[in-house]
């Protein structure tokens, strides 16, 4: 978005002579070059970040509307006689028009009211912010391993570029990205549990645990998610590097007589920075949502095993809740990315 | 005394790998020798793949790719460099050899400021400490007359424009005060009044710190301001090895004879102007809000070659676009033959685009590379005349004679033919829909001089044939020379200056059209220092248009 800004800035030839004359640069020229500031590419991120959420709001609740089947009759189950069903209806207020609903819904967000849950009649916030924090233990474990790791990696593979180490770890990373989340989970299980009996199943933690204990429990589906994850920032770092690396400003440095360290920390590395850090808030976004199904997979008590139980239900509040979070992570979280992307553009940071 | 640098026999060769598996090596360069002296330049000349930077790189101990050394021996100061291991190669590398490559605005990293690249090499290898380095380039910066030295080093690649970095590529070469420079086309990138101050200022630089330089480009107008002594390759061979004066006006090979002589083609005079085939009336155009042509008006003749010459920016291939109809203009008009055309392409009839065709600058990505050279050329004949089958292919044939390519290219692809045939295709397509006039947009400037040369012939030829009308867009002042009736120059979106050729290149000049003229390279010595002379004492007078242009 920002590279396709930066061209239109930059075709008035006639203009940016003009401004290198040091001749009083026109009136269009000026407003062109406030357009890309810094502080204007930024908000202007941040606000369609903001239209985005909005509009997934929108998405999340007539989607969720649009489910088929009914928590009343679900709810009832053999009760469910006409009248019954139509008074539970009412008590939810689910005979007033969907679009005030959806107002009153997104009001009480924007006052930190999730509003509560039509099942157990439990605050829908609280129980997301609990069960969030435990979904937050497994995506940051996999994090703090998968992204060192993958970055490592993909300098090795780029260090031996085409001979053997490059080529095992390509494979291995094609394998792993091949292979649904939910099947590599069952693997492990049945390798780590079931043969070697090393590991526990069901990941489930509870309230009173340490840390420790936290920790031993979730080896499985961290393992699951890192294998995931990996892969796919691991060959996006190779290639982000490698494209950098062929670049003729490193072909500069090399004919400076400087070492090959240097080179690549101080003449590679700051142009890596952008591609790697949208990978990588782009994978972790998609490890926020990807624990749904480990979760499941696993029976680990986090946000994702919480709404696959509403959703089974038909429990609304809940689904909509965690629908809006899911969301809100992904578009924060590529916001960062583009964010960073725009500081780390030397054109953009220093203007002519 | 051993000479700075002295290159024996040498010999380069690189590994290709075939999609099969199979490898082959090539031999880029065979049994080349030369001598460089300090102080002193020499030019390497030489069409593309005739190994100029292959060699230039070897001073460097450098190959791209698997480019490698097999044979001889390239002794600087007495010392054989291709012996080295990778540290002694780090210590000659940017230390005693530098480099300055063609496009410094890609060989400077963006995310570094001037100086500190600047003096990097010097500075990590020990040579001086920061702050002196720091102060040698600010003495650079002001031996190669770059604005504000003190400062410039404080400033962003992207902060600064092409004619500039190039200079600051030089700075950097000459900051670790190396033995030997090589300098691989550095002006090749940059517009011709541009060329002249970087050419002026590097001949200087080196003269100021007499370094031994090598000096690598095609441009034998260029290679004859600057050094002392020119080899001549081809395909990695030596052709001629001699004083500059020798091989610029006694050459003694037939192929230097020929690349002599290359910029003296020209052809007579305008012809009588017939009918008027294009009118354009008032033209503005531009992308988002920005004007790139403003108030454009000029008129083309039936079967003649109207040039449009002018540097980059200054809306040349624009002007194409709007003709073509790719780009719909803000206000004014375009009639061809009389009648308007629709500002837009989707609006015009099949007729009226037919009788338009384009040749690009670059025919390889102007053709589907899947596509055989029989459907690239039969392609409009289907599109406009419904042609098929045997008919079709005879016709093509009959394009690829027109065109002096024979029948056996038929079933070619593109990536199986060489540059210039390449754009021979190009034109045979646009010659096949039978066209009134052909936008050619830099159609040879991508292209070696003396293929160059026979694409010029070929459409000379085949305009006598057919009675085509060319608009001609250029930037190279000696083909405007060699093939226009007429000519309009173009600066920052504007007409300068149109009319028949004898006048518009006839003075009196306008200020811009003079300071184009005189910047073009002329295979003479000395015009170097005469063009500067007398731009000197034409500011003295008056001219501050030219010392904005500068900076």
């Amino acid at each position: 978005m920002s590279a396709q800004e930066e061209t239109v800035s930059g075709q008035p030839g006639n203009q940016m002579s003009a401004a290198r004359r040091g001749a009083p640069a026109p009136a269009a020229g000026r407003a062109a070059r406030s357009k890309n500031s810094l502080g204007y590419l930024i908000a202007r991120r941040m606000a369609l970040g903001i239209a985005l959420l909005f509009a997934a709001s929108m998405l999340i609740f007539g989607g969720v509307e649009a489910l088929p089947g009914d928590f009343a009759t679900t709810y009832l189950g053999q009760e469910a006689t006409p009248q019954a069903v139509a008074n539970i209806r009412e008590e939810l207020g689910l005979d007033r028009p969907m679009t005030e609903r959806y107002l009153s819904w997104l009001g009480g967000i924007l006052q930190g009211d999730f509003g509560t849950s039509w099942s157990n009649h439990n605050s829908v916030g609280e129980q997301i912010w609990k069960r969030l924090s435990d979904s937050l233990l497994l995506a940051g474990v996999s994090a703090l391993i998968s992204i060192p790791l993958a970055i490592g990696l993909g300098m090795i593979a780029v260090l031996y570029r085409n001979r053997i180490p490059d080529k095992v770890i390509s494979i291995l990373s094609l394998a792993a990205i091949s292979l649904p989340e939910f099947f590599i989970g069952y693997l492990l299980i049945q390798f780590f549990t079931v043969q070697l009996g090393i590991s526990e199943f069901p990941a489930t933690v509870y309230d009173g645990m340490s840390l420790g204990e936290r920790l031993s429990a979730i080896v499985l589906p961290v393992a699951t998610l890192v294998t995931v994850v990996l892969a796919h920032m691991m060959r996006m770092t190779r290639s982000a590097i490698l494209n950098v690396m062929s670049s003729a400003y490193v072909e500069t440095a090399e004919l400076k007589g400087l070492s090959a360290l240097r080179i690549i920390a101080e003449h590679a590395a700051p142009n890596a920075v952008a591609p790697v850090v949208t990978v990588i808030a782009l994978n972790l976004a998609a490890l926020v949502v990807g624990v749904v199904v480990v979760e499941v997979v696993f029976v680990y008590p986090g946000i994702g095993q919480y709404m696959v139980d509403a959703v089974t239900v038909r429990d609304m509040p809940v689904v909509q809740g965690c629908g809006l979070l899911f969301a809100a992570i992904y578009i924060v979280l590529n916001m960062v990315a583009d964010i960073v992307s725009i500081l780390a553009n030397p054109r953009l940071r220093h203007p002519r | 005394m051993p000479e700075m640098l002295s290159v024996r026999n040498l010999r380069v060769e690189v590994t290709a790998h075939q999609p099969d598996g199979s490898s082959s090596r090539l031999v880029l360069v065979d049994d080349v020798s030369f001598d460089v002296s300090k102080g002193k330049v020499l030019g390497l000349i030489g069409e593309s793949g005739a190994g100029k930077s292959t060699i230039g790189l070897t001073a460097l101990a450098y190959g791209r790719g698997g480019v490698c050394m097999t044979g001889g021996q390239v002794l600087l100061d007495g010392e054989d460099i291709s012996k080295l291991d990778t540290r002694g190669i780090r210590s000659v590398r940017g230390a005693r050899v530098a480099y300055v490559a063609q496009s410094a605005a890609a060989a400077f990293n963006p995310a570094h400021k001037l100086g500190r690249q600047v003096i990097e090499a010097a500075f990590r290898h020990g040579i001086m400490t920061r702050e002196e380095a720091r102060k040698r380039a600010v003495y650079l910066f002001g031996v190669l007359g770059l604005p504000d030295p003190e400062n410039f080093g404080e400033r962003y690649p992207h902060q600064v424009s092409g004619g500039q970095l190039q200079r600051a590529m030089t700075a950097m070469a000459l900051c670790a005060n190396p033995e030997l420079i090589v300098f691989d086309e550095p002006t090749t990138a940059l517009d011709v009044t541009t060329q002249i101050e970087v050419l002026a200022a590097i001949k200087h630089a080196i003269a100021e710190t007499n370094t031994a330089a090598l000096y690598i480009t095609h441009d034998l107008a260029v290679v004859a301001q600057i050094s002392d002594d020119i080899m001549v390759l081809r395909h990695g061979k030596m052709v001629e090895y001699g004083p500059t004066r020798q091989i610029i006006e006694a050459p003694r090979e037939e192929y230097t004879r020929a690349l002599v002589s290359i910029r003296q083609t020209s052809r007579e005079a305008a012809r009588p102007d017939g009918d008027v085939l294009l009118n354009i009336e008032g033209l503005t155009a531009g992308y988002s809000d920005v004007d790139v042509l403003q108030d454009i008006s000029l008129s083309l003749p039936k079967g003649q070659t109207f040039a449009v010459v002018g540097e980059s920016g200054s809306g040349k291939s624009t002007l194409a676009r709007v003709i073509t109809g790719l780009l719909p203009p803000r206000t004014g008009t375009i009639a061809f033959n009389g009648t308007p055309l629709p500002p837009a392409r989707k609006d015009r009839s099949r007729e009226q685009l037919r009788r338009i065709q384009m040749i690009y600058q670059m025919a390889d990505t102007a053709m589907n590379p899947r596509q055989k050279i029989r459907d690239i050329i039969g392609r409009p004949l289907t599109l406009y005349f419904g042609t098929r089958g045997q008919a079709k292919t005879g016709r093509v044939k009959e394009l690829l004679e027109q065109i002096e390519m024979g029948p056996q290219f038929l079933d070619r692809y593109p990536a199986e033919l060489s540059g210039g045939q390449k754009q021979r295709v190009a034109i045979a397509r646009a010659l096949a829909a039978k066209p009134e006039l052909i936008l050619c947009d830099e159609p040879t400037s991508a292209l070696d001089p003396l293929v160059a040369e026979g694409i010029l012939k070929l459409l000379l030829r085949l305009q006598e044939e057919t009675a085509v009308s060319y608009l001609f867009i250029t930037h190279d002042i000696a083909i405007v020379r060699a093939i226009a009736d007429r000519v309009a120059v173009m600066h920052r979106g504007r007409v300068v200056r149109q009319g028949a050729k004898t006048a518009v290149l006839s003075p009196p000049f306008d200020d811009y059209t003079d300071l184009l003229l005189r910047s073009v390279p002329e295979m003479e010595i000395g015009w170097l220092e005469r063009v500067l002379e007398g731009r000197r004492g034409n500011q003295r007078q008056s001219a501050a248009p030219i010392e904005m242009e500068r900076s």
